[in-house]
């Protein structure tokens, strides 16, 4: 009689059991799980599980053992290491507040990150770097139940001529890129000293006359990508819901004026004698602080580099 | 043995009876819910004084200062009316609510306005799922970044919105009290959307809120104001009967 009780008691708990399993957190259950997580690019395929050695030597420094950032030497970085777990990236082919394609993260690592201390990852081979890209991805759940952004298309590149250059300015003028970036590029806009990134820290608007590389890559292509998407994280917004195809590009034309560098841009508005637009309204305000708020560019660290 | 078995036989049958029943009652409701509803009325207090708000200097964007010259705007982190009315309060359930009164998603798509560089509202409600329009009645261009925790299932986005743009359409998936919307362009413009499950009301000028289409039950309300933070009350609404439900919060 007692086991015939008992055995309805069994019963019961496994109907229970079936029914609370799904809510249930098992996190080594959930931990290996994650690291069944897999990466896309190309012919390659990257495995999470194969990159955990590579992730604690290469990256754990500064992204941390947990991927939440705070890896030992994350106290020393400006910009902070990035906390994987968040999944918010800066470097996407895909709309603001999506995830970015494996293919954008793979880009990231081999590419490092400008102006910040993330160095290239290029040494290591591509198998590996896929691997790691799968490895940042288990960081976080997102990846399980979203899927990455719809890709923002990017058009062959058009021939450049004056026309595109001035409609360019125009557009740089009207979409009002000056209130960061400043009337001639120099990070030094109205709102420039007050803008800060999703952790309330400080942050400089890309200076075009002191720097010549993005951190989102350095190709005309990748100019497009950055302003049409914006870089998640940042007060940089994203211009692809206003800005058509064609208007990217005449202004890509444009912001390759403003750059150090020698270009076949710079060449015709040299020509065409090219004078920043002043905003009528608001122009003086931005004079007095500027000239000595120049953002000063960190240094590259390759100290954590493969050897 | 032969009782073993019928005792399994019978877990097995009330499990399947439980899982029934459940099902019938899930689909039930959907359509019984909405008809019976009735309102809850209230009125938000602020006691003490009202802290003091800043000032906001628009000089850097004089399109939108001249817009304020004869009425200089301040901060909206307590606005108080006449007769101490708290305002930008969100009122709504926080228990109790079925799960198909849970789920229904308001038809209302609210429009979250840049006007003068502030928002309008200062405080929106919405439920998960629930659309809503940010529009640019500026002549200068805002970027529109909303700030959910992140980590959480709301996921931070940042859009410019150039003047004479086409509205944002847009949704936010999950519950979450509340994601705070800023401007990077304009940094003293700040705003909250209040995403929330089930029907909710947000206090007007003198402090008064109107949830609408509560199915009859008891509830916890909750109140939620952004700088003096949640307060919440027990109430039960009858079929038909309007109830009613006021709040105080103590200025810090
Ligand atoms: C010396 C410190 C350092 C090391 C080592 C390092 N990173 Fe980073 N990483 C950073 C910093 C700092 C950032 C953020 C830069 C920024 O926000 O501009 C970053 C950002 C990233 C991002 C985000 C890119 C985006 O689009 O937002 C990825 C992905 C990344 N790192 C992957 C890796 C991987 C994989 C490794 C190891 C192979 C690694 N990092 C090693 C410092 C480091
Ligand atoms: C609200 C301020 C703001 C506005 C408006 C803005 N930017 Fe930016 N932009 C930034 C900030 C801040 C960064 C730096 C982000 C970082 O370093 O992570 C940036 C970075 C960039 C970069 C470099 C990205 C990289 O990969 O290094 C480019 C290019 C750029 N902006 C172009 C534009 C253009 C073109 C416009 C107008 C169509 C524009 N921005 C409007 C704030 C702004």
């Amino acid at each position: 009689m007692r086991t015939q009780h008992l055995n309805f008691i069994a019963c019961a708990v496994a109907v229970l059991a079936v029914c609370s399993l799904s809510s249930a957190q098992v996190t080594k259950y959930q931990e290996d799980e994650n690291l069944g997580m897999e990466a896309h690019v190309g012919k390659l395929t990257g495995h999470a599980k194969d990159a955990a050695t590579n992730y604690r030597r290469y990256c754990a420094g500064c992204h941390g053992d947990l991927g939440d950032g705070e890896g030992e030497n994350a106290v020393w970085l400006d910009p902070k290491p990035r906390n994987f777990t968040l999944a918010t990236f800066k470097c996407r082919s895909t709309p603001s507040g999506s995830l970015p394609t494996d293919e954008d993260l793979y880009n990231t690592v081999g590419r490092g990150l400008e102006s910040s201390n993330m160095p290239s990852w290029n040494p290591l081979s591509d198998q590996a770097r896929a691997d790691l890209v799968a490895y940042v991805k288990h960081f976080s759940d997102r990846w399980k139940t979203e899927k990455s952004g719809a890709v923002i298309e990017i058009p062959p590149e058009p021939a450049v001529n004056a026309e595109r250059i001035k409609a360019g300015q125009a557009l740089f003028q009207k979409l009002e890129c000056w209130k960061c970036h400043g009337v001639e590029g120099r990070a030094n806009g109205p709102s420039a000293d007050t803008l800060t990134d999703d952790q309330n820290r400080p942050i400089k608007p890309f200076n075009f006359h002191d720097q010549t590389k993005f951190k989102c890559g350095a190709e005309d292509r990748d100019l497009y990508r950055i302003f049409m998407t914006g870089l998640d994280g940042t007060p940089m917004p994203s211009f692809s819901d206003n800005v058509k195809p064609d208007e990217a590009w005449d202004l890509v034309f444009y912001l390759r004026t403003l750059q150090p560098m020698h270009t076949q841009e710079k060449e015709i508005a040299k020509q065409l004698g090219l004078k920043p637009i002043n905003p009528n309204a608001p122009a003086p305000a931005a004079a007095p602080a500027a000239p000595n708020a120049a953002p000063t560019t960190q240094p590259q660290s390759n100290e954590n580099k493969p050897q | 043995m032969k009782k073993q078995a019928w005792y399994q036989g019978l877990a097995i049958f009330s499990a399947a009876l439980t899982l029934i029943f459940v099902f019938v009652m899930s689909q039930r409701e959907v359509k019984a819910a909405p008809a019976s509803g009735a309102g809850i009325t209230g009125t938000i207090k602020l006691e003490g004084t009202a802290p003091h708000q800043r000032p906001i200097d628009m000089s850097k964007e004089p399109a939108c200062a001249a817009v304020h010259k004869a009425n200089p705007v301040t901060t909206e982190k307590v606005v108080a009316g006449s007769g101490g009315g708290l305002k930008n309060v969100v009122v709504y359930i926080s228990e109790g609510l079925s799960g198909s009164a849970e789920n229904e998603v308001a038809s209302s798509k609210p429009i979250w306005d840049q006007k003068g560089c502030q928002y309008i509202p200062h405080v929106m409600g919405l439920n998960p799922n629930q659309h809503f329009e940010v529009t640019n009645s500026d002549p200068t261009s805002h970027n529109i970044h909303p700030m959910p925790k992140p980590g959480g299932p709301n996921h931070e986005w940042n859009k410019s919105q150039p003047s004479g743009a086409p509205p944002i359409d847009n949704t936010w998936q999950a519950p979450e009290v509340a994601i705070h919307v800023k401007c990077n362009i304009h940094p003293w413009m700040s705003g909250y959307m209040v995403v929330v499950k089930g029907p909710y009301g947000v206090s007007d000028d003198s402090g008064s809120f109107k949830i609408e289409n509560v199915p009859p039950g008891s509830y916890t309300l909750t109140a939620w104001q952004e700088t003096l933070g949640t307060q919440t009350q027990k109430i039960t609404v009858a079929a038909g009967k309007p109830a009613t439900a006021d709040f105080t919060f103590k200025a810090k």
